[in-house]
């Protein structure tokens, strides 16, 4: 798949944010390391909105007839991708209301606020379960044809939104030792999470150029693939990547988005140095973003079949 | 009913002759313009309803060619409608033609990652999907001849490889022509159900070459050419 920065800007800045949401509202209902102060609510509540407006606006930068854009909302009967949009608008009143709500009154966790709150959350984590759906409901991409792409999204956005959040405490210098102890686990939850992801595509599987065109008893091979140039199809979807190539991008990816955050949040809750805490979350983002590139890129759509490949 | 396409790979040709009629029809079709990206410079490309891709299959010397054109199958499972945010992308419910309403596309792509076929291809243009129409502005056009009231492709071929009709008639020329040939889906794996079939080419007895009695004439030819040395 042609690896649109759009998309994962989508997938990346929106799951965060939703992730951040989520753990505000863990945070603040069991009152976690005390529970966020009006300010830090604040902060983490727009620094919530500002990923997933990213994300959101990124998302328009991948239609190419974006004046129809408001119509993507009809179809949510059939559509995840509608499904995404619904959820993700509806979001933000929950969001910008608890927002106001902690702002003018300084009640964080009372019951109108946690009422809020807890809403923003849970519509976020539904609109990550409806981000992973459109990618895996496609039979015809067998890399995200599975149930381990919506666990994913969920295990990533919650890490990022963790990260986030503990590094927040650590840099506004309150007590983090359980925020922390939790980002850790999220963190090495999703490096497992990513493991079984690709142990799970390794392993060749799907239709291949017999079943593509028919022959299923006979070697079959391309000859001519009745164009000159590149068209939409091999364009949007002929990307690869050479598999020594990938492992050492994995490998980056793993150190950036796992290793490096879970180092950098442990040195920085014992030191209390708050550029430690930067670098987690930076690292997080960034290695997360590699992430995303990689599910796109080793994404390897059955029309490649029409194209000369075996299988994909 | 269920229109549809079936595809005789025992006699195309691989002329390419349905893919040109088909751009040349629906280029100012319902849903045109086809735009053409570089069309006279080093890199050529434009969008296409109809593509032939050529294939070999079997093993030297028990290798065959199979020239082997796709356009949309307008599947039953059409999952690409199933997708679309929209609501563009539709399967009429008399004739199970697939469209896409153009005035309806925001162009994000999601039906053509949808398609196993590579049916759609985005206009980078209006920043809408194309898709074959199964040329709905002929096959009901009461203002040309019956006969004519035909995709252009399956009007253009050559080869008579191609034949449009009503798939849900058990009686229909094509429903007998996938009965009695043995036609089939491509990726049944899959589970889309799509309309249009393939018929495999037919199984002709080898003609034998190595016992051909020579005629004199020919025998004559390779005699001159031993002896004549360039």
């Amino acid at each position: 798949m042609h690896p649109a920065l759009a998309v994962i800007f989508l997938t990346l800045f929106s799951g965060g944010g939703f992730g951040i949401m989520a753990l505000t509202a863990i945070v603040n209902d069991f009152q976690i390391d005390g529970g966020l102060n009006p300010l830090q609510t604040v902060v983490a509540v727009i620094l919530s909105l500002v990923f997933v407006s990213i994300g959101m606006l990124s998302s328009t930068a991948h239609l190419a007839n974006p004046k129809n854009a408001w119509r993507a909302f009809t179809r949510w009967r059939t559509s995840w991708l509608a499904r995404e949009g619904v959820f993700a608008v509806l979001y933000y009143p929950f969001a910008v209301l608890y927002l106001g709500w902690v702002f003018f009154t300084g009640g964080t966790h009372d019951t109108a606020g946690l009422i809020l709150l807890n809403l923003a959350g849970v519509v976020g984590l539904v609109t990550i379960f409806c981000q992973g759906m459109i990618y895996a409901v496609l039979r015809t991409i067998r890399q995200w044809n599975t149930a381990l792409v919506p666990a994913n999204f969920y295990a990533m956005g919650l890490a990022i939104g963790a990260t986030v959040l503990a590094a927040e405490r650590v840099i506004m210098g309150a007590p983090a030792d359980t925020l922390v102890g939790i980002a850790l686990a999220l963190l090495a939850a999703s490096a497992v999470m990513k493991g079984i992801y690709y142990f799970w595509i390794a392993r060749p599987g799907g239709p291949t150029i017999r079943t593509a065109i028919g022959f299923n008893r006979s070697t079959v091979r391309i000859l001519e693939q009745g164009h000159t140039f590149g068209t939409f199809l091999t364009e949007e979807f002929g990307h690869t990547l050479p598999k020594a190539k990938a492992r050492s991008i994995k490998v980056m990816m793993f150190v950036c988005a796992f290793v490096i955050p879970i180092a950098a949040l442990m040195i920085s809750l014992a030191t209390g140095e708050s550029a430690f805490a930067w670098i987690a979350v930076l690292s997080v983002i960034f290695g997360i973003g590699v992430e995303r590139w990689l599910f796109f890129v080793e994404a390897q759509h059955v029309v490649n079949l029409y194209h000369g490949r075996q299988q994909c | 009913m269920r229109l549809g396409l079936v595809i005789d790979l025992d006699t195309c040709v691989g002329c390419h002759a349905c893919a040109v009629a088909c751009k040349e029809w629906n280029t100012s079709g319902t849903t045109a313009p086809l735009t053409d990206y570089d069309p006279y410079g080093a890199k050529p490309s434009g969008v296409w309803f109809n593509r032939i891709r050529h294939f070999e299959v079997g093993d030297y010397p028990h290798n065959k060619t199979i020239n082997f054109p796709m356009s949309c199958m307008h599947c039953e499972n059409a999952e690409c409608v199933t997708v679309c945010p929209t609501g563009a992308s539709y399967k009429r419910a008399e004739d199970g033609i697939v469209l896409v309403d153009q005035s309806k596309c925001m162009g994000c792509n999601y039906c053509s990652w949808a398609c196993p076929y590579g049916a759609r291809e985005l206009d980078r243009v209006s920043g809408t999907m194309k898709k074959c129409t199964l040329c709905i502005d002929r096959i009901y056009d009461m203002e040309i001849p019956e006969e004519e009231r035909q995709p252009a492709c399956v009007l253009t071929c050559p080869a008579h490889a191609r034949m449009f009709g009503d798939v849900d008639d058990p009686e229909s020329p094509v429903s007998r022509a996938v009965r009695d040939r043995g036609g089939y889906q491509l990726m049944p794996e899959l589970d889309y159900n799509p309309t249009n079939h393939y018929l495999p080419p037919r199984v002709h007895a080898p003609i034998p070459t190595e016992e051909l009695k020579k005629k004199a004439v020919r025998k004559m030819k390779e005699w001159v050419n031993r002896v004549v040395e360039r």
